[in-house]
């Protein structure tokens, strides 16, 4: 049952029509319909700052309360109020008692709390501890499987946010996943090899995959100046098309003698093996993950290249003046960031959905990539635990549902609700009576498409 | 308006930009704020402007206490500003940018453009200014944009005006003409502050003057007093107002200039057909009036104006053509004439914009890493060397008071190993203790056989540093002429008169 429910979350895997090609065809992509507007505001996550010796507390208080993590925190937390109304007016029993409120509204009142009780401790029970399973090693398994969904999550989340901070916004998660899914997954199933190589060839496959689609979008905006969101859309469809036509025809990526749109399932040698047991499905990909985040960590705060991405993304007229090739920065940003989302195709098919991939393969990762990466702020540790909240609302949504009969919508409002208040700092502090921050408004959004001037 | 401010103190994190600051403003009277840079000068204007909060303290306007929650509030009490860093729209027009705030409208709530554009006109006409009310704002250099934002604090009509350091990048003809201006709105009952660290303009208009250090006010100065007086209160120790230097011994030309033309993105020749030659330990001035050109004309040494004809060559090396990389590799320094825009990168830290045109060298890089520790270091001992006041080194460039970005940018250009040094309007904004420092680094840097060309539209400047001065009008270099040209003759020839230089 677990490995059917991860493959595609609610959407239907096989053979999507047409119009399902399009941004909304599963339900977590429809999460990112609000993350995609929001996001052309100018605005960008706080340049990360050196340590020095300067008064370190007093800062770390400081990008604690003025900034951005708290109102992270708080805008989760209204979300969670906000999705617990819904909850409550959704419930029958709640509507029921709510006729005859006025004689017994003790009866209206119990009855949201056990209505949103109820869901709020099942999705915990469902993502985080089972404690109506008697032995540790099952009521875990909950959490392994937040950490599963997250897998991907993060991996995405980290190239979308690794774009941001270059001014770039990358939509093109679900084309790069698509690619990188068909790369790794064709070495995957095509190739007879020992394990360890095997694995580490379908994963750079998978990867340069990824980056060479997303390195297009580069090139072309380098090229010729056309705009990323435009190309990556396009791409996207491209993607679609190409893959879903390779799934279509024998001797491509079809599975032999099989009529459905559907590759070959995984040799067994280039399988990530499960981290704890076959019990549980967390595998190497998690692993792969914690690697990229801390890479991604290195790459933008401590090394030449990202130091160029920053500036570029922060005031390319300053980095074009100081010698910095924007043009080329914005390539490499782009093979980076298609990389790390096409490290998450990766992890669906040689982790999650071994069993031969199609078409929906990316269920719509690459569209609540951008959501995770708004609420990490574009830093490569704030994405790591956005992913995995948002893996969290994925394990836990399931099981909300079957246990509590709440629709698992509700789940993707919530989450769409914390992109929201995200977006409107200044409505989580007014909701919380927080001070403004000091001096010149900080921006909390990621700065993209800041043009250079043409000269 | 008589304007009142009262005890007001600004705290930015643990430091006090504004400590308890009492200041008051006749009806009809002219108050010169003088002081260092991030003495806490335009943080003091941003409190009566509406644009931050003030801890403690209290605005009041003729006897009675305001309270701005925004700029909206502060412009509807009377109050207009002209703002040091520009509050402009570069994506409006100059008439668009002008009627912003207090749009006024057709039946149909159709904007009343011709209403604003002639007002852009009136105003103009009245400076002298020459500003096209439909160009796009983001397409003016800064002098220019500077006018507009003067025009736009003047067509409000406002009652209580300050200028932050309007004057930076003016013309002395323009500034003439400013001045002027401020004495007839101060006859009309205007109360007017104004900011600006050339003593000269504070001599000729003030009718009192504030000194402000470290955001203290430390005393008053009669508008009698002599310019090293003045100097010596704002900065606390004498200051010596002209630059020494030698006569240069220029060496071998090193850079060569030889039939420029500069087309810009509307296919116009900005840059016609210029060549000079900069010797080796020579400084090369180069005046003019905003807009002549000069931008362009460093931009195209620099590489970054795509469409050039002729040649630039700097030790027999031919620049154009190359990248920017290339071009400052090859040792040239650059100080672009907008640093917010140009220089720095405003949510970076001190030390980050200080290897910013260094991104992939020692010793700020070894394989590929940075190397925070040197780079730490580089940038303490700049901060001191260059009296870069801030917090520390890792404060935002964006949150640094003018001068002191200013002074960033030069300690980037003026650290690194060079082999010519450009520089548009090199102390923009910097007050007269640091000028003298600027100065004489760059006479420093001359001395040590590098050639330099200084672009400035403040004749001070130009003929302090220069050993001959070249004069730009519409593209043109009208002539070049030794540094020791009386002023008037310069004058004329940055009105396009060719016959004067003999
Ligand atoms: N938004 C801000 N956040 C933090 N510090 C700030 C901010 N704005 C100004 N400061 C600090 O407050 C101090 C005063 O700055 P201010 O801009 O008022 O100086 P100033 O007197 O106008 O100087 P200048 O002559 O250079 O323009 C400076 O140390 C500056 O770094
Ligand atoms: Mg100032």
């Amino acid at each position: 049952m677990s490995d059917n429910n991860q493959q595609n979350t609610p959407a239907p895997g096989a053979a999507p029509e047409p119009a399902a090609a399009s941004a909304s065809a599963s339900a977590p992509a429809s999460a990112s319909a609000p993350a995609s507007s929001p996001a052309p505001q100018p605005a960008a996550a706080p340049a990360p700052k050196p340590d020095t010796e300067a008064p370190r507390s007093n800062k770390i208080l400081n990008e604690i309360l003025g900034g951005s993590f708290l109102i992270s925190i708080l805008a989760v937390l209204l979300a969670l109020i906000a999705g617990a109304i819904l909850i409550a007016a959704t419930n029958e029993d709640v509507q029921t008692a709510s006729g005859y409120f006025f004689s017994r509204p003790g009866d209206t009142l119990g009855a949201i709390w056990q209505a949103v009780s109820g869901a709020y401790s099942a999705l915990f029970q469902g993502s985080v501890y089972n404690f109506r399973r008697d032995s540790f090693a099952d009521g875990i398994k909950p959490l392994t499987e937040t950490l599963t969904f997250a897998t991907p999550l993060i991996a995405a989340g980290l190239g979308v946010g690794l774009a941001f901070r270059v001014g770039l916004f990358n939509i093109g998660g679900r084309g790069q996943m698509l690619i990188a899914a068909a790369c790794a997954g064709w070495v995957g199933f095509s190739f007879q090899l020992p394990a360890p190589l095997h694995i580490t060839l379908a994963v750079l496959a998978g990867i340069a995959g990824g980056a060479i689609w997303g390195g297009l979008v580069g090139f072309l905006k380098a090229r010729t100046g056309a705009h990323e969101v435009i190309l990556t859309i396009m791409l996207n469809y491209v993607a679609f098309y190409l893959i879903s036509y390779m799934l279509r025809t024998p001797g491509l990526l079809q599975a032999p003698g099989s009529p459905n749109p559907k590759s070959p399932p995984m040799a067994e040698t280039a399988v990530f093996p499960a981290l704890f047991g076959s019990k549980y499905n967390l595998h190497l990909g998690f692993i792969l993950v914690i690697v990229a985040t801390a890479l991604v960590w290195y790459l933008l705060n401590r090394s030449s290249l990202g130091f160029r991405f920053r500036a570029v993304g922060e005031n390319p007229n300053a980095a074009k003046v100081a010698g910095i090739d924007v043009k080329n920065t914005y390539v490499y940003a782009m093979l980076f960031s298609g990389g790390l989302v096409g490290l998450a195709g990766v992890s669906q098919v040689l982790g999650t959905v071994t069993g031969g991939f199609s078409g929906g393969i990316d269920a719509g990762i690459g569209f609540d990539a951008i959501t995770v990466a708004l609420l990490g702020r574009s830093k490569p540790i704030g994405i790591f635990f956005a992913g995995i909240l948002f893996g969290a609302f994925k394990a836990g949504g399931f099981s909300m549902q079957a246990a509590e009969g709440v629709p698992v919508d509700i789940v993707v409002v919530v989450q769409s609700l914390i992109v929201l208040f995200i977006a409107a700092p200044p409505l989580v502090r007014a909701i919380f009576f927080l001070p403004k921050p000091g001096g010149r408004a900080r921006r909390v959004l990621p700065n993209v498409s800041k043009e250079v001037a043409a000269k | 308006m008589k304007l009142e401010l009262r005890g007001i103190t600004k705290r930015f994190g643990s430091l006090v930009a504004n400590d308890h600051i009492d200041l008051v403003v006749e009806p009809g009277e002219i108050h010169c704020l003088l002081g260092e840079n991030g003495a806490g000068k335009s943080t003091l204007m941003n409190v009566l402007y509406g644009l931050y909060q003030a801890e403690e303290g209290d605005i009041l306007l003729d006897d009675s206490v305001q309270h701005f929650e925004g700029p909206g509030d502060a412009m509807r009490a009377g109050i207009g500003m002209v703002h040091q860093h520009f509050m402009l729209i570069p994506v409006f027009t100059v008439a668009e940018n002008v009627m912003l705030g207090h749009e006024e409208t057709k039946a149909g709530g159709r904007l009343n453009l011709d209403a604003a554009r002639a007002r852009v006109r009136e105003i103009s006409a009245r400076f002298g200014f020459d500003v096209d009310p439909d160009a796009l704002v983001g397409d003016l250099p800064v002098g220019i944009q500077q006018r507009v934002e003067i025009i736009k604090a003047l067509s409000r009509d406002a009652s209580v005006l300050v200028f932050d350091e309007p004057t930076a990048v003016l013309t002395p003809q323009e500034t003439d003409e400013l001045m002027t201006i401020m004495r007839q709105l101060k006859s009309e009952g205007t109360s007017i502050v104004f900011i600006t660290h050339k003593l000269r303009e504070v001599r000729e208009v003030a009718d009192r003057i504030t000194v402000v250090r470290l955001g203290k006010i430390v005393g008053e100065a009669s508008p009698t007093a002599s310019n090293s007086e003045l100097a010596a209160l704002m900065v606390g120790r004498n200051v010596e107002l002209t630059v020494h230097k030698e006569p240069a011994r220029p060496g071998a030309a090193s850079l060569v200039v030889e039939h420029l033309d500069v087309i810009d993105a509307n296919g116009i020749k900005v840059v016609n057909d210029v060549s000079f030659e900069v010797h080796e330990g020579e400084i090369l001035a180069i005046a003019g009036v905003q807009g002549n050109g000069q931008t362009e004309l460093t931009e195209a040494i620099l590489g970054i104006q795509p469409r050039t004809n002729g040649s630039i060559s700097l030790n027999g090396t031919r620049l154009n053509g190359q990248s920017v990389k290339k071009v400052l590799n090859a040792g040239v320094g650059f100080v672009p004439e907008d640093r917010t825009h140009d220089g720095l990168v405003g949510e970076f830290t001190i030390a980050e914009n200080l290897m910013l045109d260094r991104s992939d060298q020692q010793p700020f890089v070894k394989g590929g890493t940075l190397q925070l520790k040197a780079l730490n270091d580089f940038a303490e001992e700049k901060k001191r060397e260059f009296d870069i006041r801030a917090e520390s080194i890792t404060t935002h460039a964006g949150r640094l008071s003018g001068g002191n970005q200013q002074k960033v940018v030069l300690a980037r250009e003026l650290s690194r190993e060079l082999k010519l040094f450009v520089a548009s309007q090199p102390t923009r904004g910097i007050d007269v203790g640091s000028i003298e420092f600027v100065h004489k680094r760059m006479v420093e840097t001359r001395d040590a056989g590098v050639p330099v060309i200084v672009v400035s539209t403040e004749l001070d400047e130009v003929v302090a540093l220069a050993d001959r001065i070249a004069v730009m009008y519409r593209g043109s270099i009208v002539g070049i002429v030794p540094g020791d040209t009386p002023r008037d003759v310069l004058g004329l020839m940055m009105a396009g008169e060719t016959g004067v230089a003999a």
